[in-house]
């Protein structure tokens, strides 16, 4: 019987199979924040148990409060760079060079296809737009990571997501995942693996697949995968082209995990989507989905343009090609945060930093902030923002306050009229 | 191993996410101790007041889809230093069941009837659950109402939850 890619990554990382469906499998990558590594090293040191598998596999970031707001977060930071020094960890990304997490390491390369990743933090599963198991784990299990290089896993089935059709102007990777977690639920995918394909996968950047795998764990997901191709090798092909003879070679090893014709899927969801217009999220959860349309006219008080969902270069271009020569609404208050300093840069150089400032947004600096609620732009109790984050739980981004999660062209329209509001890209 | 019982609280509703059962705001602390004013806190569910109503609890029962969203393992640890050890529910999010045995807890899941079942004769009820660990029988009781409700988990989950957790186990046996 054929293997989906799950499957295939699980066999090549098996390492101990100790009851039933559980599987111990071999990381690859250990990805690290200050939010929830800190209280495992601590508690490694306590247990006299202060070593790490392997310093080149770990990769480290200070990104969710970035920089310190105050003495607490300003001691995780400094507990993660300390340990990181001790153990000789170098992909270490302090302020300055830092961004947030799951932006970050892809744009390093640390994301390859047949990888297995974890890190303490649940949209891990972002990185599986490069053809890797990614999984979101908590702080216990990425101790175990640190110190033995492990991890175990009930073996994930998958669900065949296949994306067809032609996506219209205006409409974006965004508003697919929307759709798909509206229509399967936030308990759609739970201990699965969403398996995207089809000519919309094929045809999506790797930014655009990074924000469909991103929301697969709103789905309940374990990990998003999408198969690697000729999209994940070029934008690979810096990180590697020492370890093949030529880019057919690469190719051809990615192709290894593939999944086979005749794969097991315990479900599989066809999602046309030519007729898909913007998706906004309405209530407290992120299956709580309706089109732009019968929400616009909505009042919101912020806009919040970032975040590991889309907060990528693209997704920065797009919106400023709409506020480009234009001004937000008196009656709102915008934000753009660039996911990591080569965003940033690069925005910079093509006036992109440039349109949003003058249209009166404020431009930070790389982290998560508030999307997490945690600092650049929490909430006051009733007010509103519309956001391209992935989480619109109540108090997500401050307590009282309400989130709409939209595409980076919906944020970007409704930060001109203070309300939502559809892109003028969007003609349907 | 832990103990796994005392008296239930009863939160009605699927879906409860982590960033409810301890808000983001409180991933700085570094002890697990300065969670416990906090479980809970954000939890907008009629007539429940975190304020009152965790107290003295020891066991959660749920509907489907408990611990939902972050990753955060302080959703199981505010729970543990508010002496709730478990969590029965009809489901749970993968990243948040593994964190509790992870811990050395349970999170238990049951027949969506048992729950409906539990919720119909119990909800509303000061009720007290017992759990013979080797039997894998919880005991249900309120004034003379009391039942032997039966319940499953697999060896592994067993073995967490004997060695107190997943770190020990793992440095031993990988
Ligand atoms: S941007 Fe938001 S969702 Fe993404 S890692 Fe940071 S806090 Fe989490």
């Amino acid at each position: 019987m054929g293997k989906t890619i799950a499957e295939k990554i699980f066999d090549t990382h098996h390492v101990d199979n100790p009851s039933g469906d559980i599987h111990v499998i071999s990381l690859d990558a250990v990805f690290c924040h200050e939010i929830t590594t800190p209280i495992a090293i601590t508690d490694l040191q306590t247990r006299g148990k202060n070593r790490v598998f392997d310093p080149d596999k770990i990769k480290v970031v200070i990104d969710h409060v970035s920089p310190a707001k105050d003495s607490k977060t300003a001691m995780q930071g400094k507990i993660l760079r300390e340990w990181a020094k001790k153990h000789g960890i170098k992909d270490f990304f302090d302020i300055g060079r830092n961004g947030v997490c799951h932006a970050i390491f892809p744009e390093k390369g640390f994301a390859r296809p047949g990888y297995t990743i974890i890190m303490g933090d649940s949209h891990t599963c972002t990185h599986g737009a490069f053809g890797a198991f990614a999984a979101g784990v908590g702080t216990t299990d990425l101790e175990v990571g640190i110190l033995k290089g492990v991890c175990a896993f009930k073996k994930p089935e998958s669900i065949q997501v296949t994306i067809s059709g032609r996506l219209q102007e205006g409409v974006y990777a965004k508003d697919v995942i929307l759709a798909l977690i509206g229509r399967i639920g936030v308990n759609g995918a739970t201990d699965r693996v969403l398996e995207f394909s089809g000519p919309v996968v094929d045809a999506m950047t790797m930014d655009q697949r990074m924000t469909l795998c991103n929301m697969a764990v709103e789905a309940g997901a374990t990990s998003g995968i999408c198969p690697p191709d000729k999209v994940t090798l070029e934008y690979l092909w810096p990180f590697i082209q020492n370890q093949y003879p030529s880019k057919e070679e690469a190719l051809k090893s990615f192709k290894a995990f593939a999944p086979d014709e005749d794969a097991c899927y315990v479900d599989h969801i066809e999602l046309n989507v030519s007729s898909l217009p913007p998706q906004v999220t309405y209530g407290y959860k992120p299956d709580q989905i309706k089109p732009v349309s019968e929400m616009s006219g909505e009042k919101i008080d912020q806009v919040y343009i970032g975040s590991c969902t889309n907060g990528r270069l693209e997704d920065l271009e797009i919106a400023a090609s709409i506020i480009a020569g234009k001004k937000i609404s008196d009656d709102v208050r915008a934000i753009v945060s660039p996911a990591t300093p080569d965003i940033f840069s690069k925005a910079i150089d093509k006036g992109i930093i440039k349109a949003f400032m003058d249209a009166g947004f404020c431009v930070t600096n790389p982290t998560c902030g508030a999307c997490l609620g945690m600092s650049n732009g929490v909430l006051a109790q009733g007010e509103v923002c519309a956001a391209t984050t992935n989480r619109n739980f109540n108090g997500r981004m401050g307590k009282g306050g309400m989130v709409h999660l939209m595409s980076p062209a919906t944020a970007a329209a409704s930060a001109l009229t203070g309300k939502i509001t559809n892109s003028p890209l969007f003609k349907g | 191993m832990k103990i796994f019982k005392g008296k239930a609280l009863f939160i009605d509703r699927s879906d409860i996410n982590t960033d409810e059962i301890i808000p983001a705001k409180y991933l700085t602390e570094i002890t697990k101790k300065a969670l416990k004013p906090y479980l809970l806190e954000d939890l907008d569910l009629q007539g429940f007041d975190p304020s009152c109503d965790v107290k003295d609890k020891g066991v959660i029962v749920t509907r489907d889809n408990f611990g939902c969203g972050s990753s955060r393992e302080h959703a199981p640890w505010a729970l543990e230093v508010n002496g709730i050890n478990m969590v029965i529910a009809s489901g749970f999010a993968r990243i948040f069941r593994q964190n509790m045995f992870n811990c050395g807890m349970m999170a238990v899941k049951l027949s969506p009837d048992a729950i409906d079942h539990i919720f119909n004769t119990y909800g509303g009820l000061e009720t007290f659950v017992d759990t013979d660990f080797d039997k894998m029988l919880f005991t249900f009781s309120s004034g003379g109402l009391k039942e032997e409700i039966p319940f499953t988990i697999d060896e592994f989950d067993q073995s967490l939850v004997k060695a107190g957790g997943w770190v020990e186990f793992a440095d031993r046996v990988y």
